[in-house]
């Protein structure tokens, strides 16, 4: 009885024990929480995110996603020399010979531009004339020495008036400016413009199916290349979009990628067996590699590029030498690590059919890590392509500092726009082919090392 | 089929693999080679010439470390808060990320099936979040949000919820089940069984991911600051962009940069393998 009493004290005495422990453990967990909250309190004001918030301009946001998507027509007049001009983008090389049919020229005096939904600008000499349907009619005269501005009612929002200027933009496709210089009226529309070819080339203007009768037929456009040729090379050089200067710099980037990831891969194995304990005995050699190892890994990416631009210049060759030395440091611990976890039967196997060295290598080493090697080169090759872009923008050249380039001019988010879309697709296949190469090549041997090199990929 | 005629067979075989072998060891070695024959052709500065500049900006900014003596451990604690707004980007970054991966591989596991429906949907977003390259909406948000650390912070924090979110919902569908079946004979309730049986299976694998994806965001978030996104990266553009006279400021910049990214390297390889133990070897 007395026994049976203490095992039951014990029991409860062990169970009052694990309930505390458990207690502990959940309080340890709120205590966690409670010190990542505070922390990212911290951090919220470090960053200074309220005064940010406050600061953010949306509308910008907004306007770049309009530009991004959208083109304008500008008519302006110039109230000196009295002269009309009618242009994509205002620019000399896409002037409109003859007015598009929302433009009228009733005489030599007036301008009637049809805004679209209601909304009319009329240009009478020095006098401008917006109608906006639901508000009433803006009246504004350049004078000699600024702009006179006559509402219908209370200066709406979308207005900025001042006496030197007047700036109404009621909805973001449309958008009348006058000043003492020059009256300017902008019309938006959806699309890409002159994506194909440039505006004043004959070709603009026509349909797919003429493009193709075109493309076939002996008749030539230009003597000396085929109509086939001709086309491909205007929409090659077409001087907005420039298709040609973009695909090189994709071009550049995916060398960067690839043979920085190759280069990393194959001086980093042969490395990885002098730091592998299984296969290089002498303790100081083994120490050295590793630290080169750790050495070409901390540096990092961010500081070899900016060596390699000093010593290089412009170009892939840059970028790929400062993939290939960040990575030998990572692909060569990840294959050591990988060499000191292989099972040894499979050597001792060759061995005893009388394999010398090198041959024990190959048949008894090599088919045990290549599942990996080929997981990880790919893993990396992929991201890879995401820091070839981010080195190209720190001056290596490449797509990346394409991008940086047309966002830093920002004179149109179209190009910008159309970079990131390319840079995307790049990204998203060079993502599925490495995907589908790793399924083709270590079919059924995925196994959870493999699985580990995805989590260091970055 | 006979003994011999299955030999010749297997041996025919292993040719073929191994002629396919050799191909292939042929065509990756040529594209290298032509590879690196184009990038030479393309870089605006030469291979050879290059090399033999290599070491004159390393040498230059040690030469100006060295001649600034000891104000150089003085730069090194002035350019300390830069590092600590780096390391903040990448902290917040990886939480704020982690926690959204959590939410998504809860989402996405199947077996657990919270809304079957939203799996694939789920499972497609985090690999477009992992694939879509940060630089892009650094930039962005630098755009609109202007020079602060917080575009990068968000840059860093969207690709890392794409990366642990895949890594997360794999460890929740590797799990044992036992430990739930047991609490839920017992009468726990689905809070309490999430909370005794699943958590304590995958915490460890969690932390481990978390802390490889800090190491990883560290270096990401350097490398935003230097296309305007604040912390060290900036200062480096700024003395940079100096040119010479600056480099006892680079090389104070590279220093930090350098022990810093090494420290947190060799800390979380440490942290890892005490929470997993042998299996957190990457």
């Amino acid at each position: 009885m007395a026994n049976a009493a203490t095992t039951l004290d014990l029991g409860a005495q062990r169970s009052a024990t694990i309930f505390a422990k458990v207690r502990r453990k959940a309080w340890g967990g709120f205590a966690v929480l409670a010190v990542v909250f505070l922390y990212l309190a911290y951090t919220w004001n470090a960053f200074d995110v309220s005064g940010l918030l406050a600061k953010a301009e949306p509308d910008r946001a907004l306007i770049l996603g309009t530009d991004s998507v959208a083109h304008k027509v500008h008519v302006v007049k110039s109230l000196r020399s009295g002269e009309l001009e009618i242009a994509i983008e205002g620019e000399r090389t896409s002037r409109y010979d003859t007015p598009p049919p929302w433009v009228a020229l009733p005489d030599d005096e007036r301008v009637l531009v049809d805004l679209g939904e209601d909304h009319t600008a009329e240009i009478i000499g020095n006098r401008v004339l917006f109608t906006v349907p639901g508000y009433g009619t803006i009246e504004a005269e350049a004078t000699a020495d600024g702009v006179e501005t006559r509402l219908p009612g209370p200066q709406p929002e979308w207005a900025r008036v001042n006496p030197r200027k007047l700036d109404a933009r009621p909805t973001l496709g449309k958008r009348v400016q006058i000043s003492r210089s020059k009256i300017e009226v902008h019309r938006y529309f959806f699309g890409w413009e002159n994506f194909f070819f440039p505006f004043n080339s004959p070709l603009s203007q026509m349909s797919f199916g003429e493009l193709t009768d075109l493309a076939f037929s002996s008749e030539r456009l230009d003597p000396d290349t085929s109509n086939a040729g001709y086309i491909f090379d205007t929409f090659w050089s077409n001087p907005d979009w420039q298709h040609g200067a973009v695909f090189v710099a994709l071009l550049e980037t995916i060398l960067m990628a690839v043979l920085g990831t190759f280069t990393a891969a194959f001086v980093g194995l042969p490395l990885a067996f002098l730091a592998a304990s299984n296969f290089t005995p002498s303790q100081v050699l083994r120490f050295f590699v590793r630290r080169v190892f750790d050495f070409l890994r901390g540096i990092d990416m961010l500081i070899w590029s900016l060596i390699f631009i000093r010593a290089f210049g412009l170009g892939p060759l840059t970028g790929a030498l400062a993939i290939a030395f960040t990575d030998t440091g990572t692909l060569g611990k990840l294959f050591s690590e990988a060499l000191e976890n292989i099972d040894n039967k499979q050597v001792e196997g060759v061995r005893s059919t009388g394999a010398n060295r090198l041959q024990r290598y190959r048949f008894g080493v090599i088919p045990q890590i290549l599942p990996i090697f080929v997981s990880q080169g790919l893993y990396y090759l992929e991201s890879n392509t995401r820091s070839a872009t981010v080195i190209g923008a720190l001056g290596a050249g490449g797509i990346g500092l394409l991008l940086v380039e047309t966002m830093r001019t920002a004179r149109d988010w179209e190009n910008t726009l159309y970079i990131i879309v390319l840079v995307v697709i790049l990204v998203m296949i060079m993502d599925s082919a490495s995907s589908w190469l790793r399924r083709k090549l270590i079919a059924g041997r995925e196994d959870r090392r493999t699985r580990a090199a995805e989590a260091s990929a970055p | 089929m006979s003994v011999a005629a299955l030999q010749e067979e297997i041996l025919h075989l292993e040719k073929r693999r191994r002629l396919y072998t050799g191909v292939m060891i042929l065509v990756t070695a040529a594209v290298i080679i032509a590879g690196y024959g184009q990038a030479n052709s393309m870089n605006s500065g030469g291979f050879i010439s290059g090399l033999s500049k290599f070491f004159d900006y390393p040498g230059e900014i040690v030469i100006e470390a060295w001649q600034s003596g000891g104000e150089f451990f003085l730069l090194l604690v002035k350019f300390l808060p830069a590092l600590i707004e780096t390391l903040n980007i990448a902290l917040v970054a990886t939480i704020l990320g982690g926690a959204a991966a959590m939410m998504m591989a809860f989402l996405s596991t199947r077996g657990l099936d919270v809304w079957p429906w939203a799996i694939p949907i789920v499972r497609r977003s985090m690999d477009f979040m992992r694939a879509f390259p940060e630089l892009i909406i650094a930039l962005f948000l630098i755009f609109v949000l202007g020079t602060s650390p917080v575009p990068a912070m968000i840059a860093v924090a969207f690709h890392t919820a794409g990366a642990l979110g895949k890594l997360f919902s794999e460890v929740n569908e590797n799990i044992d089940r036992k430990p739930i079946e047991g609490l839920k004979a017992c009468g726990a309730n689905w809070l309490q069984r999430l909370r005794y049986a699943v958590v304590p299976q995958v915490a460890p694998n969690y932390m481990s991911y978390f802390l490889l994806r800090l190491e990883i965001n560290v270096r990401a978030s350097a490398i935003l600051g230097f296309v305007g996104a604040g912390g060290i990266g900036s200062e480096l553009r700024r003395t940079i962009g100096w040119g010479k006279g600056a480099g006892d400021e680079t090389a104070a910049l590279f220093v930090l940069l350098f022990l810093s990214i090494v420290v947190i390297d060799q800390l979380s390889s440490y942290l890892r393998r005490q929470l997993v133990g042998s299996e957190a070897r990457h």
